[in-house]
């Protein structure tokens, strides 16, 4: 029977069935984090259980570190416990810890796919909810909270209901300064907050193939944002390519064996989904969320809707929404004026995403009032990026160049905004109060949101680069 | 984890579609939070910083919830269980929502948190029997029957999966239920050792 590439992998990895019919499923990595991991370390030593595969476990510190050049644990107070009980429970179970000044340290979603722990056709899971992050690789990830880990740790299975197959399908190319943070977010805003919920979804067509397996975790971190636990794209030359003699990818004569297996990893021209949606990309515009949940997005030449094109049962949510985020219906979004801009979290600080952001500030400055932060993904980044020199491109403009880690994403580490200030922000949550109390944070792509840095106000990055040229 | 049987006590409406992790418990920066003042921490207080008390958990006839009642796609965004405990921490061990996240609705499952999802035609009736209630008669939830019941109207059945319903009424360890498959687990690691090899280790090529 013709299979989605979901069922293959599922299929490849399913121990057993347990009795109360939850499904087992073999966690071939498993990535620790310091703001959850501890209480599971913790639970364990109490229940004096050992963990079954240090072997296949990995430990980073990345949600509480401070960001400060020159950061030690004792940088950022409140972090010291999480940091110092990270390193304690890494040890005792014989887990290797990427430590806060590791060379190779970095936000967990990032630092697993740079170094080739995540594989294609692999299992995945972290106890975040942007684990489905490294599915741009085509490995099927898993976010779970901190019984599910403690369960991971001991088993090395994951005990699930099967979630129901859907495909979103992604015709044409993207224009110029489009980017998969675009596309992701147009989709959120087509689906739903809840449209992926209980579904696995693979990511597929042409503009998927177009894009850099940059782009495609980009594009797979927000799948959680659609509810989805999971979302992945098949893996392709592009992926083999990009996987290549990374460290922790398998060498010599097994990747041969490997990159055989990889060639089958897609779903069958018939297979069955339970779900289907499609977008054509071609005429897409950057996209910006206007609201306080990621499926509240316009094109950044769009206005804030009006209460009657709101759905039926949400007036009172937009209501709210344009409450907290001080707009009124049919207000232009571009031309807002900001306080404050993110470039960084799991969604958007690799390598090509600074790139990106450096291409747009070259020459230019950070407008008067406007704090700006760049934070790479992980410390292998942020060497990357100051070997090309894009560190000296965003100081000279006066940007903020941080130590790498989570960040204003989630403020574990008190980075976060004021009441009432306007975030522009590349991360993937505008939820109230997600980066400080009162903050008003929109989403957009690093071009995006280093234009309007720049400008001091929501701009059409296009616009702003036509303009120069 | 603790068994749940039946619950009787006090449901406070909190009628909002989407209410996020990020809403229920703002990220914790103490290793060791007190769970239950982080409960909805930022919707109970003022902007600044005194009790609201229009937010439902702040009146008085809540003080002392069992039972939230809620609308779609409850407990959305991040995974942290800390939005389960916190609900522990105050008391509450059962929430009535329209439909759960997948992680949320997970994370209650292994703490004895109990999420019922009514049908579809029953929920409306039932918010406004809790908005009428307005914490002055109980509800009580029985797990085993799969019923809840209360004032304003008849019994409500709802339906838990088989699966799900036996570890909350037992207070199973879901470790221990899994455990008892231990020789498959290294079966599966014998197999795929020579299948893919590459995904039964995960050196450092470099050491």
């Amino acid at each position: 029977m013709a299979q989605t590439l979901f069922d293959k992998i599922w299929e490849a990895h399913l121990v057993a069935r347990r009795a109360d019919g939850r499904e087992l499923i073999y966690i071939d990595r498993h990535v620790l984090h310091e703001l959850h991991a501890p209480h599971a370390f913790k639970k364990l030593a109490q229940a004096q259980r050992a963990v079954r595969r240090p072997d296949l476990t990995f430990s980073v510190q990345d949600h509480t570190v401070s960001t400060k050049p020159g950061r030690n644990d004792t940088t950022n107070a409140q972090s010291t416990p999480f940091l110092q009980a990270m390193r304690d429970g890494s040890a005792r179970n014989g887990i290797r810890l990427f430590d806060i000044d590791d060379p190779e340290q970095g936000i967990s979603h990032v630092v697993a796919p740079e170094l080739g722990m995540v594989l294609p056709g692999a299992t995945h899971a972290v106890p975040d909810s942007h684990a489905c992050t490294v599915g741009g690789l085509g490995a099927l990830a898993f976010g779970c909270g901190t019984s599910e880990l403690e369960h991971i740790l001991v088993t090395q299975v994951i005990a699930l209901k099967r979630p129901k197959r859907m495909r979103v399908r992604l015709d044409g190319g993207l224009g110029p300064h489009v980017t998969a943070k675009d596309v992701a977010l147009r989709i959120i805003a087509e689906v739903g907050i809840a449209g992926g919920r209980g579904h696995a979804v693979e990511y597929a067509g042409a503009a998927v193939r177009a894009m850099s397996i940059e782009g495609r975790l980009t594009l797979c971190n927000l799948a959680i944002e659609m509810g989805a636990r999971s979302g992945f794209v098949a893996p392709d030359e592009t992926t083999f390519g990009w996987l290549a003699d990374r460290p922790f990818a398998p060498q010599g004569r097994q990747w041969d064996a490997a990159l055989a297996h990889w060639g089958t990893l897609k779903s069958d021209d018939d297979a069955q989904f339970d779900s289907e949606v499609v977008l054509d990309c071609c005429d897409l515009e950057p996209q910006i969320t206007w609201g306080t949940d990621p499926s509240q997005v316009v094109g950044v030449g769009g206005r804030v809707p009006e209460l009657a094109s709101v759905a039926p049962g949400q007036e009172a949510a937009y209501r709210r929404a344009l409450d907290y985020m001080g707009l009124t219906p049919g207000m232009a979004v571009a031309g807002l004026p900001v306080h404050r801009v993110f470039i960084g979290s799991c969604t958007n600080s690799r390598l090509p995403d600074l790139e990106a952001a450096a291409a747009v500030v070259r020459g230019r400055h950070v407008a008067a009032g406007v704090v700006a932060m760049v934070v790479p993904g992980s410390s292998t980044v942020k060497r990357e990026a100051e070997a090309a020199g894009l560190d000296r491109v965003f100081r000279a403009a006066g940007f903020f160049w941080g130590e790498s880690g989570c960040s204003m994403c989630a403020g574990g580490n008190g980075d976060r905004g004021e009441a009432g200030e306007r975030c522009v922000s590349t991360t993937n949550r505008n939820f109230e109060g997600r980066q400080g109390k009162g903050v008003r944070t929109h989403l957009v792509s690093p071009a995006t949101a280093a234009a309007t840095a720049i400008a001091g106000r929501i701009v059409d990055v296009r616009r702003m680069l036509e303009g120069a040229a | 984890m603790q068994p749940f049987t039946t619950l009787t006590g006090v449901a406070v409406p909190l009628l909002q579609d989407d209410i996020n992790t990020d809403q229920i418990t703002p990220i914790n920066r103490n290793i060791n939070p007190d769970w239950a003042a982080l409960l909805f921490a930022n919707a109970r207080k003022r902007p600044d910083g005194s009790a609201d008390p229009d937010f439902p958990l702040n009146k008085p006839q809540f003080g002392a919830p069992s039972i939230l009642v809620t609308g779609r796609n409850f407990g959305c965004g991040s995974s942290r269980e800390g939005a389960v405990w916190a609900m522990i921490a105050t008391g509450i061990r059962c929430i009535v929502a329209r439909s759960f996240a997948d992680i949320y609705r997970e994370n209650c499952l292994q703490n004895g948190l109990l999420p019922v999802e009514l049908k579809p035609a029953d929920c409306a009736a039932f918010e406004a029997r809790v908005l009428a209630a307005d914490g002055a008669a109980p509800f009580t939830v029985d797990l085993q029957a799969q019923r809840i019941s209360g004032p304003g109207g008849p019994d409500l059945a709802f339906e838990l999966p088989g699966a799900d319903r036996t570890r909350l009424l037992e207070g199973l360890d879901d470790i221990g239920l899994t455990l008892k498959h231990a020789p498959e687990i290294a079966a599966f690691e014998q197999r795929m050792a020579g299948a893919q090899p590459w995904l039964q280790t995960a050196a450092d090529s470099r050491r």
